[in-house]
């Protein structure tokens, strides 16, 4: 069997794809220990969406996030040492400690969140486009975002508005097929994601998402496309979420006999088993990145682990900035 | 020079667009149709529809691309027609805008300015009369301004331009019609004092917005039955000068606070909490409020005009605190 891609690219499509899941699967640990607090939506069967896609943008690309966007920022660069201190909420987080899991920011790689409001995501995205068109800058903005934010307006409104406008805009939208636990059939009239995009006179694909190979090269194009000035592109990915919405649900909206038959197309699984048998990868690789990421989690946990806590008296720090032309302070 | 507050507010974004191409306008009808209060009238023309951009009626969008464009290294001027239909930006506003500095750790910062039209008084019904500054200026991370006169309506705008973080502008739709004289000096003006309208010993009043004039009348109202009132233009409901009002207050010992919001939870309710809180020993009265009836504001213009303060309920408020 051959795959289009050489050694080196699948151990590092492979490499991301574990980097997350070894991450996550520590960090729900650390809820348990009561180390992390608050939500935690773990990306665990989806990580060949961002491991596939994120590769596609430059540095000078913008990336907008959901509240599911672990995966996203390990890929996109973050360190894993500020990611796994964000979880903590320790002042040496991404964030200073204060979003947690579901605000990640990093302002040196154009990671804009991390933002936590189903839908909230696409309109900021539609801007930071229209900031780059005026500026006749060939950037490209890319905006993850699930099925559920489908049912919002905001996704109608920004889908009309970079097309109208045609906007470097990249919509990812991740379908996992459950809006938290509403399944896509019992809260859309009309399931077919990329066949909304395409009303709005939008190019739009639908892409198998726990096929990195295929997501890898489905944005790819996309991305081409968007920076040579086509205007806006929505991709659709079918992908599947194999834990909870959050850290707790009881599940009762699908059945244990769909989510194993999901796990049997683990994206990581799938793509080893792809790369093995193209004798691209052997068991010493695998020990080797095996190892190499389990160290790289307990680095960051460590790191986390030692950092400090933003003093209270910064509080109210960066609410808003002082008045400019004015003495007296605007801030809190 | 006396202008129309619609030609301050037009003349503040001309020269706007003129010194910094990093600022666009974007809205609801500001381009062909000039701005259905008719502040961008030309603008189109002179500007072009790249930066003067007529958007969908999808205000939460658009509001949100102000937001992104902002952050994107641009100074938009994003005109919501009113605030009644910038509730269906709130979550962009509260949730964005608002939140972007902090929740970073201080990575991002949002420059944006938002216009839009307040108030009732023109019988356009309970729709469209919503009075709701008072809401906005409840979030942290915001400025809001509240420009009652031709000079800070075009100035406001220009200083708001120079700040790092959001700037929320509610221009009073009864106010675009007026003439005004418009100050001599720089066009931009200072957004961080209250100002004194009118100076006065026995009463202050407080207020901002298209309530100053109101104010205003029942202060000349009162000098003829031998009552000085103060006049305190807020100018600025987040963050409050407060000490300018409170300097006031000390020296009338008595205060009324005008807002056509609803009582219930106002901006006037805040205000006079400050004066509880930092001015209680020098009262020689309860602060009193002249706020809008408990109702949406309906269309008879006699019902509308009994639901709004007016200059005759601000004058009877104040000599019952005198009686």
């Amino acid at each position: 069997m051959t795959v289009p891609i050489t050694r080196e690219q699948g151990l590092e499509l492979l490499r991301q794809m574990l980097r997350i899941r070894r991450f996550e699967e520590r960090a729900a640990e650390l809820y348990q220990l009561g180390k992390i607090h608050g939500f935690l939506h773990l990306y665990i069967g989806e990580e060949a969406v961002a491991a596939g896609s994120i590769p596609a943008l430059t540095q000078d690309d913008a990336v907008v996030a959901t509240y599911r966007e672990h995966g996203h920022a390990l890929v996109r660069g973050t360190s894993m040492r500020s990611l796994m201190a964000e979880l903590y909420g320790k002042a040496t987080g991404c964030a200073r400690g204060r979003g947690g899991s579901m605000h990640f920011f990093d302002a040196s790689r154009r990671f804009y969140g991390g933002l936590a409001i189903v839908g909230g995501g696409l309109p900021v995205a539609v801007g930071l486009a229209l900031a780059d068109k005026l500026q006749g800058r060939a950037r490209v903005t890319a905006c993850y975002f699930g099925d559920g934010a489908v049912a919002e307006g905001e996704f109608h409104e920004s889908l009309n508005l970079a097309a109208l406008w045609k906007l470097p805009v990249l919509f990812l939208c991740e379908n996992n097929l459950y809006a938290m636990g509403t399944a896509l059939a019992r809260h859309q009239s009309q399931t077919d994601i990329a066949g909304k995009a395409r009303a709005y006179a939008m190019t739009a694909h639908t892409v198998d998402g726990m096929d990195v190979l295929a997501v890898e090269v489905a944005t790819g194009r996309a991305v081409e496309s968007i920076r040579q000035g086509h205007g806006p592109c929505l991709l659709e990915y079918r992908t599947y979420r194999f834990r909870a919405h959050s850290m707790y649900d009881a599940e009762l909206y699908r059945t244990k006999d769909e989510v194993n038959a999901w796990k049997q197309r683990d994206p990581i699984a799938v793509f080893q088993q792809t790369l093995r048998a193209a004798k691209l990868l052997y068991d010493e690789d695998w020990k080797n990145l095996d190892a190499s990421i389990a160290a790289e989690v307990e680095d960051a946990v460590a790191f986390a682990e030692a950092g400090p806590w933003e003093p209270i008296d910064d509080l109210s720090k960066d609410v808003c900035s002082r008045t400019v032309g004015d003495q007296r302070s605007a801030s809190a | 020079m006396t202008i129309t507050y619609r030609e301050a507010v037009r003349s503040g974004m001309r020269e706007a667009l003129q010194r910094d191409p990093r600022v666009f306008l974007m809205g609801e009808d500001v381009g062909k149709y000039g701005g259905t209060y008719a502040c961008s009238k030309g603008l189109l023309d002179e500007f072009g529809p790249e930066r003067i951009r007529d958007t969908p009626l999808s205000e939460s969008t658009f509001v949100g691309a102000g937001i992104g464009a902002a952050l994107g290294g641009m100074r938009p001027i994003v005109e919501v027609m009113t605030v009644n239909f910038s509730l269906l930006a709130l979550d962009q506003i509260l949730n964005n805008a608002a939140t972007l500095r902090h929740m970073s750790g201080g990575q991002f910062n949002v420059p944006l300015v938002v216009r839009m039209a307040t108030g009732a008084g023109r019988q356009v019904a309970a729709q469209h009369s919503h009075s709701l500054e008072g809401w906005y200026a409840h979030i942290p991370g915001i400025t809001v301004l509240t420009p009652a006169t031709v000079t800070d309506a075009r100035g406001m705008l220009l200083t708001a331009l120079e700040q790092p973080d959001p700037v929320f502008i509610f221009e009073h739709a009864y106010l675009y019609s007026m003439e005004g004289l418009l100050e001599e000096g720089p066009a931009a003006v200072e957004i961080s004092h209250a100002a004194i309208r009118r100076i006065g010993s026995d009463v202050s009043l407080l207020t901002f917005g298209g309530c100053l004039w109101k104010a205003l009348a029942a202060a000349t109202q009162l000098a003829k039955e031998g009552i000085e009132a103060e006049v305190v233009d807020l100018r600025v409901l987040r963050p409050l000068d407060r000490e300018t009002l409170l300097a006031s207050v000390r020296k009338t010992h008595r205060a009324v606070v005008i807002d056509e919001a609803w009582r219930t939870g106002s901006f006037a309710a805040e205000v006079s909490a400050v004066i509880m809180e930092q001015a209680f020993y020098e009262l020689d009265a309860p602060v009193a409020r002249v706020c809008s009836e408990e109702v949406p504001i309906p269309y008879p213009k006699h019902l509308e005009e009994a639901a709004l303060p007016s200059a005759e309920k601000i004058a009877q408020a104040v000599r019952r605190l005198l009686g």
